[in-house]
């Protein structure tokens, strides 16, 4: 190839533009994590942080230290930040555990066994998932609600029953794993059958440890979707000390109680355990993503 | 086996589960309903043991979740749809009659003070009051001794006249509290009076009757006379002559009265038009600009001669790590018209102050920025994945022909990657027309468009001004929101079955963001 001058220039702007593009793109990570250290919760003139307005106030209140009044006296946060995220972590990864046993048990089902109606099921499944859960909060209320009544720590403002209503999303994740074991050649379950292995055993020793790949993939994209997830917690959870991280920190954004700096401590803290975890786990999500599209 | 042990595990607490919650619904007050899930866990047992259905054992589990949580939400939500459902039609009709049963009027203003008195070594009580007590003796009104059983049918107990009150203590505040339950249900009938004494506060019995009675299945007020037939069309009881509603209403099947609303009431049909209009342009912008420059990064760090390609990626994909609610709510704060630091900065150097959140169309603009910072690493990913399997001969032909690096893109990357990605565009289409939290978490919504029937907002999407109709309404209008969703959820369905239709085998993971 020709290395000329054009080509080089075209180098150095390729260079100018992303590096212009990730500027602009960090703005608001990076004025989140100055807010977090201001003093305050209102911007007062300048934006860059300053000597004068660092505070660690903000983050006292997050980790549920003291915090200094402004008539003078320490008091101890009410906000219970670090339950909130606790609470989230809990819920995702619980959920995310059972949605994993849940749609790789049917996926496996899908992929290797033959019966009437399989891809009519299948797409059904898909496409019935298409509904927005925001749309059918009010059956999975009263869903909850008539569960509760039978079995209280099941019902409605209880974890477990939260954690029940996110188990129906499994669809999507069905489809994932199922095109995963297509892709996985057979004869080697052909031979464990051979060898007297139930379909349970060929399941548990054979397609699991083959597929722990695709099963990390699925339990990490169902964790972040979850603790995200805002309007079924948000209706679900009443108590301040049963909400997740996604309703407590919306909470601090009223137009009458503008705790800005105190929400920016929350967003840093809660935001960077599953920032690093999915980066480190970058080309095993990345591959999951382009999975669907690349194979034929 | 292990494995063997924990599926018979996992299997045994389902089905002992199943059996336990229908053994206290048949004990308890719904037999029936115990039933259907004790035979619902013998299908289930029988499913398990039978060896005709190898398949059905794993896909049972699953499939049970997402029965009770995706397709029974689903079906309800329908049902609803064609019913007054909302926060006046919220009861059924036996409780809206016990409604206009609670309903009471006072017959005669005295009241008597009362003081129960247990029976010493019996479950029984007398009633007593005091009429007079001073130096010439005291004058009281006693009842026989009865149990709580016999007072709560209603079947009026006799007070009479005596000179000595019963021995036992009375009964404290708290314990009057306690015995509310059956007490609030006593009748008691004075010498002389036709009108029986009932419980009209903690400490005082009087006269209060029903305001009104039932005559078949009207309802007569006892004072006025009104008049009160039930309407079964509108769920509601009406006067008789004038027809209009009185009182709380019950919950009737309307057939498509919802649906013919969106469309008949120009009140609601112009702000639900604009709304789909809108909801319609973004979702479509979103993928578009996403798509656009996601697609146009990933070019750029195909390019191998780029260094430090990996730490570009990385920081590039940051947004896509950080869980959604976190920079909606960080833009909502920056954005912030008064106090954001958005708007400090703009002042600082041009002078201005957008009003990003009064502003229907700066409002929108805002929506579109938040979510191509949102959006675009997800187009990245995907296009730098369908950018790897297009062959290099193909480059290495227009090189020949002396192409450069805009032709290359227009002319051989994008017909090459397009195709492919045409099923991921559409399951980002179907995502961002129902992205309920960005629009909810940024604006909800707002500002809202004026003269609007039920509550809308210029920025809000279907899902959001369903969501707001429902539930942060005080009207609550469940019926038409279901309405609304179930026409949401047919366009839904229809492009998530052209998406199923174009990429098989291999479906959408992911909608993206």
């Amino acid at each position: 190839m020709v290395e000329g001058r054009a080509y080089r220039g075209r180098l150095v702007l390729a260079h100018a533009a992303l590096i212009g593009f990730i500027a602009l793109v960090m703005v608001p990570l990076f004025m989140v994590v100055s807010i977090s250290f201001r003093q305050g919760n209102f911007a007062t003139g300048s934006i860059l942080p300053s000597p004068e307005t660092f505070s660690l106030e903000h983050w006292r209140m997050v980790l549920g230290l003291p915090v200094l009044q402004a008539d003078g006296t320490w008091e101890t946060p009410s906000v219970p930040v670090l339950r909130w995220f606790w609470n989230s972590v809990k819920i995702s990864a619980t959920s995310a555990f059972l949605i994993l046993l849940l749609s790789s048990t049917c996926a496996y089902a899908f992929a290797r066994m033959r019966f009437r109606g399989r891809d009519r099921l299948l797409g059904g499944l898909l496409i019935l998932q298409m509904f927005p859960m925001v749309l059918a909060i009010i059956a999975i209320y009263s869903i909850l609600e008539a569960i509760g009544r039978w079995a209280p720590a099941l019902g409605l403002d209880t974890h477990p029953g939260l954690i029940l209503a996110y188990l129906g999303g499994i669809a999507t994740h069905i489809w994932m794993i199922k095109g995963y074991f297509d892709s996985l050649p057979v004869s080697l379950e052909e031979s464990a059958k051979i060898d007297g292995a139930t379909p349970w055993q060929t399941f548990r020793l054979i397609m699991l440890p083959t597929s722990l790949p695709i099963f990390a993939i699925v339990f990490i994209l169902a964790f972040i979707g979850l603790i995200g997830e805002y309007p079924l917690a948000s209706v679900v959870l009443q108590q301040t000390d049963r909400w997740t991280l996604a309703v407590g920190a919306n909470s601090f954004l009223y137009e009458q109680n503008y705790l800005w700096g105190d929400f920016a401590a929350t967003a840093v803290l809660s935001g960077l355990p599953i920032t690093i975890l999915f980066l480190a786990c970058q080309r095993l999500l990345i591959s999951g993503l382009t999975a669907g599209g690349v194979k034929e | 086996m292990i494995a063997r042990t924990c599926h018979r595990i996992l299997w045994a607490i389902l089905l002992v589960g199943l059996f336990l919650l229908a053994a206290r619904m048949a004990l308890g007050r719904a037999p029936a309903l115990g039933a259907a899930l004790a035979a619902a866990g013998l299908g289930a047992a029988w499913i398990y043991l039978s060896p005709r259905t190898h398949a059905s054992r794993y896909l049972l589990p699953g499939l049970a979740a997402f029965a009770v949580f995706v397709l029974m939400p689903l079906l309800y939500t329908v049902y609803i749809a064609f019913t007054n459902f909302s926060s006046e039609h919220l009861l059924s009709q036996d409780r809206v009659r016990a409604w206009f049963a609670q309903d009471f009027y006072t017959a005669d203003p005295a009241r008597y003070p009362f003081r129960l008195h247990p029976v010493a070594g019996t479950n029984t009580y007398q009633v007593c009051i005091v009429l007079e007590e001073n130096a010439t003796g005291t004058k009281v009104l006693n009842s026989r001794p009865f149990t709580p059983e016999e007072a709560a049918t209603g079947n009026p107990i006799t007070l009479a006249l005596n000179t000595v009150r019963p021995q036992a203590p009375p009964l404290g505040m708290r314990q009057i509290i306690d015995a509310r339950p059956w007490l609030n249900r006593a009748r008691f009938t004075m010498p002389g009076s036709p009108i029986p004494l009932r419980l009209v506060s903690l400490r005082d019995l009087g006269f209060r009757l029903a305001l009104w009675t039932p005559d078949g299945d009207k309802l007569v007020n006892a004072v006025t006379g009104q008049v009160l037939v039930p309407d079964p069309q509108r769920g509601n009881y009406v006067d008789e002559q004038t027809r209009a509603p009185v009182g709380p209403g019950w919950r009737v099947w309307t057939g498509t009265d919802n649906f013919r609303l969106i469309f008949a009431d120009p009140a609601i049909r112009g702000p639900f038009l604009q709304i789909f209009g809108w909801n319609v342009a973004f979702a479509f912008l979103s993928v578009a600009i996403t798509f656009g420059i996601g697609v146009l990064l990933a070019s750029l760090l195909q390019w191998r001669a780029l260094r430090g390609r990996a730490l570009y990626r990385t920081l590039l994909i940051l947004p896509y790590a950080i869980p959604a609610f976190i920079p909606i709510l960080v833009f909502r704060g920056l954005f912030n018209e008064g106090y954001g630091e958005i708007n400090l900065l703009l002042t600082q150097l041009f002078g201005i102050a957008p009003k990003w959140f009064t502003n229907p169309w700066l409002a929108r603009t805002m929506i579109l920025i938040v979510n191509t910072w949102l959006g675009y690493p997800y187009m990245m990913i995907i296009s730098s994945g369908m950018l790897q399997a297009v062959p290099d001969e193909l480059y290495e032909a227009t090189a020949i022909d002396g192409a450069g690096p805009w032709t290359n893109f227009a002319k051989v990357t994008l017909p090459q990657i397009f195709p492919p990605l045409f099923p991921l565009l559409i399951a980002s289409f179907a995502f961002n027309f129902n992205n309920f939290s960005l629009i909810y978490l940024l604006t909800g919504g707002k500002p809202d468009i004026t003269g609007s029937a039920t509550v809308a907002g210029t920025t809000d999407l279907l899902v959001s001004y369903t969501f707001r109709m429902a539930f942060k309404d005080s009207a609550a209008r469940f019926g038409f929101a279901s309405a609304v969703a179930t026409l949401l959820f047919i366009v839904v369905a229809i492009l998530a079955w052209q998406q199923l239709r174009l990429s098989r085998p291999a479906p959408a993971v992911k909608g993206g963001r």
